[in-house]
């Protein structure tokens, strides 16, 4: 690891300073992604500042009815927190397939919605990378693409985002709020994370030197019908090879409303509210998931060794519908 | 620099810090109550917790396998809670309450896990094996927090940030069901004192 310098913020006021004073700092919580990119020379900041002392590690009722849990918060203390579990079930599901416990207890929620691709060029100093360094090219689309992006990618970027957390987030139309110099402002998960397009280098739309406070989750929660179907090389403790966050809302056999994100296929968390309102008015069964799961990967774009990806999308979007339809929201590995 | 001798507890209060004052960050005080005992600790910035451990304290049973926090052999309990120690700044942790392996047993009497161990034969080289009972310790107090019913399959789930490449993961299984199931076994004495597990 490079040497930097430190400091311990104790206000958020503070951190925000503190970062703003030094453009090549980082702000540190849980660190378990950070520090294992600035191990790897991925990441070198020369000061970090570390936030774990502010007052942000609440999870409280939010003036709309929902949720607002604070930034500090570790991955463990939300999917066990009697209010996520009761109201948001899918998010808990969501939180517990990824990881281990050990990093689950240290990771924090804002800093899972920062944390970097697990594609290996971008890992590889040795190898270039136009996300760590723009301009220096993609091996991955010529290369091993197995665990790659299928949709909303472009020809300078084909990397995944690796969060569960934030596919169930995506899925409840959960909010970021974040603060900077110029106070706080709200960003709908949705426009969080980017596509990779010509800037594969920037990952979300946070502006420099800004903070995640606290991550919203509105008051409706799909607890009835939700599901998180994680598939991936083993059964635990590996990152998704496709993810499915599926809620439906339903008046007996017919869908009122649903939500579906996908993971480990694009670059953030996929969403396509065609395809969930495709599903509105028709009758929960297989041969309408399968329709929608279909219209889902339509503009896929594979490479030589993920195109199986498409046809295990659309599985797995329809077995999470009937997982949500079913309100068997504890896949295999799920643990209360 | 590790040994794989353990020194005094003086010696280990008495260490000397990692190193001091290099490139762009100097040294920063740091107090850690480690095993039950308190340390006045010096450190630069990028010291993670496992080389602290390790390389100034000589606590070499917390191991360095992977460096990552892929394998778990670096699994110890912060203010209760555990985590990867390879994965963390040790001067974030200023003021925290850190178990090792060392510090498990009171004195010379086991740990009911580390009976366990040896008794279920869970382990062949014994390189992941402090890893795998801090990581146990921690799920015990986690299931007995919540005080869910923990089946098998549970354990194996959340023990799945330790990873045993010798494959005895039977026998460790068989362990940590044996002290789970065994309402004696989580003798107050054997519990670290800080409860606070941080957050809400």
């Amino acid at each position: 690891m490079n040497a930097f310098s430190y400091t311990r913020a104790d206000s958020v006021a503070a951190a925000l300073h503190s970062a703003a004073a030094r453009p090549d700092a980082a702000f540190i919580a849980g660190g378990t992604n950070l520090i294992d990119l600035m191990k790897e020379n991925v990441a070198a900041p020369a000061h970090l500042v570390d936030i774990t002392r502010l007052s942000l590690r609440e999870i409280a009722p939010s003036a709309d009815g929902g949720l607002r849990i604070g930034a500090l918060v570790s991955n463990s203390n939300v999917a066990s927190h009697p209010e996520v579990e009761r109201r948001y079930p899918l998010l808990a599901e969501a939180i517990l397939s990824g990881a281990s416990a050990q990093l689950r207890n240290m990771a924090t929620t804002g800093g899972n919605l920062l944390q970097r691709t697990r594609c290996y060029y971008f890992y590889d100093v040795g190898t270039p990378c136009n996300k760590r360094e723009p301009g220096t090219g993609c091996p991955a689309i010529a290369g091993h693409n197995r665990i790659h992006a299928i949709l909303g990618t472009s020809e300078h970027c084909i990397a995944t985002h690796p969060s569960d957390m934030c596919v169930a987030l995506a899925a409840l139309s959960a909010t970021v709020i974040v603060e900077g110099s110029a106070g706080e402002r709200r960003i709908a998960f949705a426009d969080f994370h980017r596509l990779p397009g010509d800037t594969p280098e920037r990952d979300t739309n946070l502006a420099a030197g800004e903070l995640i406070t606290a991550v919203e989750l509105p008051a409706r929660g799909f607890a009835e019908h939700a599901s998180y179907l994680k598939v991936r090389d083993r059964a635990s403790y590996a990152f998704a090879l496709v993810s499915v966050a599926a809620a439906l809302e339903l008046d007996g056999e017919q869908v009122v409303a649903a939500r579906i994100a996908l993971g480990g296929v694009a670059h953030k968390p996929w969403r396509d509210l065609e395809a969930e309102q495709q599903l509105v008015g028709k009758p929960a069964r297989a041969e309408e998931f399968l329709r929608v799961g279909e219209w889902l990967v339509r503009g896929a774009r594979v490479h030589t060794h993920n195109a199986f990806k498409v046809e295990l999308a659309k599985r797995a979007v329809v077995r999470a519908l009937e997982q949500a339809r079913d309100a068997r929201p504890a896949g295999p590995g799920a643990v209360s | 620099m590790s040994s794989f001798t353990q020194p005094s507890k003086a010696a280990r209060a008495s260490a000397p810090p990692d190193t001091v004052s290099e490139g762009r960050g100097g040294a920063l005080p740091l107090r850690l109550t480690v095993n039950g005992r308190l340390l006045e600790l010096s450190v630069v910035p990028w010291t993670t917790l496992l080389d602290l451990l390790r390389n100034t304290l000589s606590l070499t049973g917390t191991k360095k396998g992977c460096d990552h926090g892929q394998c778990g052999a670096c699994t110890v309990l912060v203010d209760g809670t555990r985590i990867n120690a390879c994965l963390t700044l040790a001067v974030m942790h200023d003021g925290a309450d850190v178990l090792t392996i060392e510090g498990v047993a009171d004195g010379e009497t086991l740990h009911p896990l580390q009976r366990a161990f040896i008794e279920r034969d869970a382990f062949q080289c014994g390189y992941c094996t402090p890893g795998q009972i801090c990581s146990a310790l921690g799920l015990l107090r986690e299931r007995r927090a919540k005080r869910a019913a923990t089946t098998d399959d549970d354990v194996r789930e959340l023990m799945s940030g330790n990873l045993c490449r010798c494959g005895a993961y039977p026998n460790i299984l068989a362990a940590i069901r044996d002290v789970l199931h065994d309402p004696t076994s989580g003798s107050a004495a054997h519990e670290p004192k800080d409860d606070a597990g941080g957050g809400t």
